[in-house]
């Protein structure tokens, strides 16, 4: 019997422009949690801000008020640390009030700096030790090919993770098993918390390791929504093979001060000024929309 | 002879032609009766099929076996992935490679998120002898006991192996089943009781305690025998469980005896020596040998 695929509605333009000022949104509740909290990761969770958006309003099949839905698609993230982009999506998307947002990493907040699945479970799954999550998307997609189970698996990985061993041997594991129900994304940012990927430990060429490892291989703008939209319908439908999408991002994007800055991988804007300036610029669209009262 | 009736051994305990087996075959067919009783249980193996003795259950549910390769982290962490999809999967490879390289994936993936990986690991402790010292696992109880949500299985035949395996799908949660190569006296039947968090008093005495795990528990009967005919009275208990400890025949056979040695085929560091002085530290201190 062939696997039930999910149909994904047609991307209109108007959708499109909601996803986007949505993810805008997003960033800037992201900067304004971080910053409460004094500590944690600010480039990726802005980096990813976009495909995050995409795949909780329009890619994923899931229901905010049944987070348990036996037939609902499985995000995992194996980069842990930009919990706070996964966070601030879910509580948009309406999983939890967005009042809690603000608890980020407070003792006895379910919203942990790394997640924590057995505090909150509709996170899929624990993760910070990088390379852990990847493996485990790759075990669920396993048991849903073999029990023709209709969701499909995602998840989500940084590239300085793929230095881990255990993500190759994963990707072994997935090839072999032709997981056609399964999509890795990579965020390309090419940074990590020692400076660029490409001189801490070389990852190109990427798109080819993919390859020959037995994965279908898209690479896309990470910031363009319909690009990534494309690209997630195109791995459902691929039938024979696990499929990685490298979407190239920028680190720290919609804040100018942050973009490309691997300074900017593992720490929040400071109170005050540094973080009114990024809030504005991201209010603004950067600086595109002139406000009546400024 | 004051053996325990009620642990109900085999009636050739001290006979010449008890039966030998591995451990090792308990784990193989309790597989096999586990995959029966309940068809989330999966069986993941990283190339080691035979020696591990999964082969039965490779034979009889080829769709629920699934070869990994020499890929020891992420043969845990895939695991994890398939039991938060609802299975329950046993990893299995030997101990040093399992929990020995994938220890951190364990403890994220099966303790953290209390999931129900269950990680056997085959080959433990010194008798595998002539592979060396690589393959000589003995530290693995140490490393385990210590992880939270983890439960530690120490059987000593191949009869409560498979009881083990058994009340490892029953438990929610990530359990560790330890065994050995080597074939050892199978000195338990079908009756005798098992459970987790339990332990047996096989012999009784009022002397002096010992307390064992593994197939070293047999080698404890033993020793009991030779002392009593030196005049010293041994209690043996078997103590399977090595977390959760059977905390209340513990200390009660501390308040007995007085004094209380610990076998076991590991490092006495960390592992049931240093478990069982942990526990008697705590609540009744007495003389502890550690072997």
């Amino acid at each position: 019997m062939p696997h039930v695929q999910q149909t994904i509605a047609p991307l209109t333009d108007a959708k499109l422009r909601k996803l986007e000022l949505q993810a805008n949104d997003i960033r800037q509740d992201v900067l304004k949690m971080l910053t409460k909290a004094g500590s944690g990761h600010s480039a990726g969770p802005l980096g990813m801000a976009d495909i995050f958006t995409a795949l909780y309003f329009h890619v994923l099949h899931h229901n905010p008020r049944k987070p348990h839905l036996e037939d609902r698609d499985r995000l995992f993230l194996s980069n842990g640390h930009i919990a706070p982009i996964r966070y601030a999506t879910m509580a948009h998307a309406g999983y939890f009030p967005k009042e809690e947002l603000l608890t980020l990493r407070q003792f006895g907040s379910r919203l942990q700096g790394h997640p924590e699945y057995r505090l909150f479970p509709a996170l899929e799954n624990t993760s910070g030790p990088l390379g852990d999550g990847s493996s485990q998307s790759v075990g669920a997609a396993y048991v849903g090919k073999l029990q023709k189970s209709p969701w499909h698996v995602y998840c989500i990985m940084s590239d300085g993770e793929l230095a881990a061993g255990i993500t190759w041997e994963a990707a072994l594991f997935a090839g072999k098993n032709k997981l056609h129900n399964l999509t890795w994304i990579i965020d390309r940012n090419n940074i990590q918390i020692d400076g660029y990927t490409e001189d801490i430990m070389p990852l190109e060429p990427l798109h080819e390791k993919f390859a020959a490892f037995g994965f279908t291989v898209l690479e896309i703008d990470g910031h363009n929504i319909r690009e990534f939209i494309d690209a997630c319908d195109r791995s459902k439908v691929t039938w024979n093979t696990p499929t990685v999408i490298i979407a190239h991002t920028i680190p720290g994007k919609g804040v100018s001060y942050m973009e490309f800055e691997p300074s900017w991988h593992g720490k929040p804007p400071g109170k005050g000024e540094e973080l009114n300036a990024a809030l504005k610029e991201l209010r603004t669209l950067g600086g595109k929309i002139q406000s009546e009262m400024e | 002879m004051p053996l325990v009736k009620a642990a109900k051994l085999s009636p050739k305990v001290f006979h010449k032609d008890i039966p030998m087996l591995p451990t090792r075959n308990g784990f193989g067919d309790g597989l096999v009766i586990a995959g029966e009783q309940d068809e989330r249980v999966m069986v993941l193996c990283a190339d080691l099929t035979e020696s591990t003795r999964t082969e039965a259950f490779k034979q009889t549910f080829p769709d629920r076996f699934v070869q990994f390769g020499v890929s020891e982290q992420s043969l845990a962490a895939i695991a994890a992935g398939m039991a938060l999809a609802g299975r329950v999967p046993f990893i299995a490879s030997y101990a040093c490679f399992s929990p020995g390289r994938n220890w951190e994936q364990i403890r994220t993936t099966a303790c953290l998120q209390e999931q129900n990986v269950k990680i056997a690991g085959a080959h433990a402790g010194v008798s595998v002898g002539p592979d060396g010292a690589t393959h000589q696992m003995v530290e693995d109880i140490a490393i385990m006991r210590v992880l939270p949500n983890m439960v530690v299985l120490v059987p000593g035949d191949a009869i409560e192996t498979r009881k083990a395996v058994l009340a490892a799908v029953e438990h929610e949660g990530p359990v560790y089943i330890r065994f050995a190569r080597e074939k050892t006296p199978v000195f338990t039947t079908d009756k005798s009781p098992f459970g987790i968090g339990k332990a047996q008093i096989l012999h009784a005495g009022s002397d002096v305690a010992i307390i064992a795990c593994g197939p070293l528990v047999y080698e404890a009967l033993l020793a009991a025998q030779t002392l009593e005919k030196g005049g010293i009275s041994a209690k043996v208990i078997s103590c399977p469980s090595v977390k959760p400890l059977d905390e209340s025949t513990l200390i009660a056979a501390a308040k007995q005896c007085g004094a209380v040695v610990t076998v076991e085929e590991a490092q006495a560091a960390a592992g049931l020596g240093g478990a069982v002085c942990e526990l008697l530290g705590s609540n009744y201190p007495v003389p502890v040998e550690r072997i």
